[in-house]
């Protein structure tokens, strides 16, 4: 069974068909990416996919359980974790405090443990910064993270503490919006490698929405082209890339 | 010294800062009470400005912590004044006054909490910002309700109404009036001191900072910073909001507890409840710094001390105060003066500043 099972999913925005008739299918431990031209629908599958949206039609499974028009929370917990495309952190907080918020499920502690400081307040804390800690490392978050405020780290780097604040919370399946944009090519290839080694170490299903087609090329095995909230077309990396249709919706004639 | 504070981290030491200040003040006035230094004018402030820095802080929480603006603070401290002196005037002699006080308070913060809680059930499922206007709403409403309850006892019991003492249907020669409309509740024994203030300010603290550096203390900041990323994480949004809310009000009413067992006359008027005053803490959590409950105590402290200090200069004293206002705005937030301070790390002892560089963003 596939872990994320998507069947003719819709919606629309007034008279906007933004997304309209999507299916996707995804196996654990796929990498898969999700390509198409400005405005084709490609956030828009992710807000529905996270309950940001409530589709009009359609089915959403992971792991065979139906998880259409749930809430975000609950999407959540039951194992979808996402990054956004106009970077959304905790501005205010510090770079490990970001990442301790994607853990607020993991490990739990009342709020009267806290406020008294009791044992627990303590074993949580402790948790959650060496848990923090080992996941900032993965991106080479770690230095001086308890003194950085999120704002003030440069713009690759926050896209790299959304996806640790994302894998925090223990996904089943992550996905990326855009993680290379703003990134120059050094920063992009350093992050090719990460998205790789998270998808191995940490046996992660990935699904990623990109423009870079390097990137898109070079580590997504599977792809699924949307253009005009249509499919245009699914399958092999390779395959897909090479179909006139596809260059043809790219170049925009 | 020295040393204990660079073995702490960075928050911890923070904290250790914010009580430290308190306790130091406490002791400095202390030393300056007991040689008969201190005058009579500066000792009745006392125990108001304890009142006025628990609320300072209480609506930091909110503003500060939250995000969210609440600008009905002052209705939260009229119900925790009114519950706590009502239960002080029925317990009478009946128990022993300091242990009868320590009932009243946390009768005070209790009824504010409740009030504060069943405010944000409704408020804080619709996402955007009604907080503020149900605020106002809710400290006009209670200062009119206060203003209009009439409560007595006789031997048949309690008796209300919200129109005249005479619709209570009381025994008017037994009977006894707890709360007589305008007039408010008289009578009620002046508990309150500076050390119990102190105390209430430091508990209010010791909650409200370990709330801050905890799992649920950065559950609720961030939901101020992203509610949408909050939410994409698992952040219950509702409920924290609702946490920091009521925690809020329960202090407020800690403070207004603390306030009422300082006057021996408490009547609802709008220059202690009104509007006036909410926007007065108001004033006291922007000028701290908004987020940073010592500043929040310093600019109460400071602005609740000028215009009393002024009062010898009558003429001039508003616009004295209306200029210190002003000073007291640009060193805090003017961008160069940010960055001096910032950059000689003066921000740790006075008020702590946001970072936002405003990089990346939507
Ligand atoms: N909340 C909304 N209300 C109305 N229209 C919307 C809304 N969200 C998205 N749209 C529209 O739906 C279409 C698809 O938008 P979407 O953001 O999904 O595109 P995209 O493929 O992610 O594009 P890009 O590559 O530019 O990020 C656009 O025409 C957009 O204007
Ligand atoms: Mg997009």
């Amino acid at each position: 069974m596939a872990l994320l099972e998507i069947n003719n999913l819709s919606i629309s925005f007034g008279g906007l068909r933004a997304v309209d008739e999507f299916n996707l299918s995804i196996e654990q431990g796929d990498l898969y990416g999700l390509i198409g031209p400005n405005g084709a629908g490609k956030t828009t599958v992710f807000n529905l996919l996270t309950g940001v949206y409530k589709p009009n039609e359609g089915i959403i499974r992971l792991d065979g359980r139906d998880i259409t028009g749930k809430k975000p929370i609950e999407i959540n917990k039951a194992g979808i974790a996402r990054t956004f495309q106009n970077i959304r952190l905790f501005k205010q907080m510090s770079v490990l405090d970001n990442v301790k918020v994607g853990l607020h499920n993991i490990y739990r502690c009342p709020p009267a443990a806290s406020i008294l400081r009791l044992p627990a307040y303590y074993e949580t804390e402790k948790k959650m910064n060496e848990r923090a800690y080992e996941l900032l490392s993965v991106f080479g978050l770690d230095k001086e993270a308890d003194s950085t405020l999120a704002s003030n780290l440069p713009y690759g780097r926050q896209r790299k503490l959304e996806i640790a604040r994302a894998m925090a919370t223990n996904p089943r399946l992550l996905l990326l919006d855009e993680p290379a944009a703003g990134m120059n090519p050094n920063e992009t290839q350093e992050l090719m490698d990460t998205i790789h080694y998270i998808r191995d170490s940490f046996g992660m299903t990935i699904l990623l929405i990109e423009h870079d087609m390097k990137l898109v090329s070079g580590i997504c095995e599977k792809l699924t082209v949307l253009n005009f909230g249509r499919i245009l077309t699914q399958g092999e990396t390779k395959k897909v890339l090479a179909n006139p249709e596809v260059i043809k919706a790219y170049l925009g004639e | 010294m020295k040393k204990i504070l660079s073995q702490m981290d960075q928050t911890s030491r923070n904290d250790f800062i914010t009580y430290g200040m308190v306790i130091g003040a406490f002791a400095v006035i202390s030393i300056l009470q007991a040689l008969g230094i201190l005058s009579s004018q500066i000792g009745g402030l006392l125990v108001p400005l304890c009142v006025y820095s628990i609320m300072a802080v209480s609506l930091n929480l909110v503003v500060g912590i939250l995000g969210e603006l609440s600008i009905g603070h002052a209705g939260f401290m009229c119900l925790g004044a009114f519950a706590s002196a009502f239960f002080t005037k029925c317990v009478g002699d009946g128990m022993p006054s300091m242990l009868r006080f320590v009932i009243a308070i946390l009768i005070g913060g209790l009824i504010a909490g409740v009030f504060g809680f069943l405010i944000g059930i409704p408020v804080f499922r619709l996402n955007g910002d009604y907080l503020a206007i149900v605020t106002l709403a809710f400290g006009e409403i209670i200062k009119n309700v206060m203003n209009s309850l009439y409560v007595g006892r006789d031997a048949n019991g309690f008796h209300f109404s919200l129109s005249s003492a005479n619709d209570m249907g009381m025994d008017a020669l037994n009977g006894e009036m707890l709360i007589n409309g305008p007039q408010g509740i008289t009578g009620t024994p002046r508990n309150s001191t500076f050390l119990i203030g102190i105390l209430i300010l430091l508990l209010s603290l010791f909650v409200i900072l370990n709330l801050i550096h905890s799992r649920q203390g950065r559950a609720i900041m961030s939901v101020r910073d992203n509610h949408i990323a909050a939410e994409s994480v698992g952040i219950n949004i509702t409920k924290y909001k609702l946490m920091a809310f009521t925690v809020s009000a329960v202090i407020a009413g800690f403070a207004g507890a603390l306030y009422a067992h300082n006057l021996s006359s408490l009547a609802a008027t709008s220059a202690r409840f009104g509007y006036n005053m909410s926007i007065m803490f108001l004033v006291f959590v922007v000028l701290g710094g908004i987020g940073s409950s010592r500043g929040a105590i310093i600019a109460a402290v400071v602005l609740t001390l000028i215009p009393e200090l002024l009062r010898p200069i009558a003429s001039f004293r508003m616009l004295l105060y209306s200029i210190i206002l002003i000073v007291m705005m640009i060193v805090n937030w003017s961008p160069a003066s940010r960055a001096f301070m910032e950059k000689h790390k003066l921000n740790r002892f006075l008020f702590k500043f946001k970072k936002s560089a405003g990089k990346g963003g939507k």
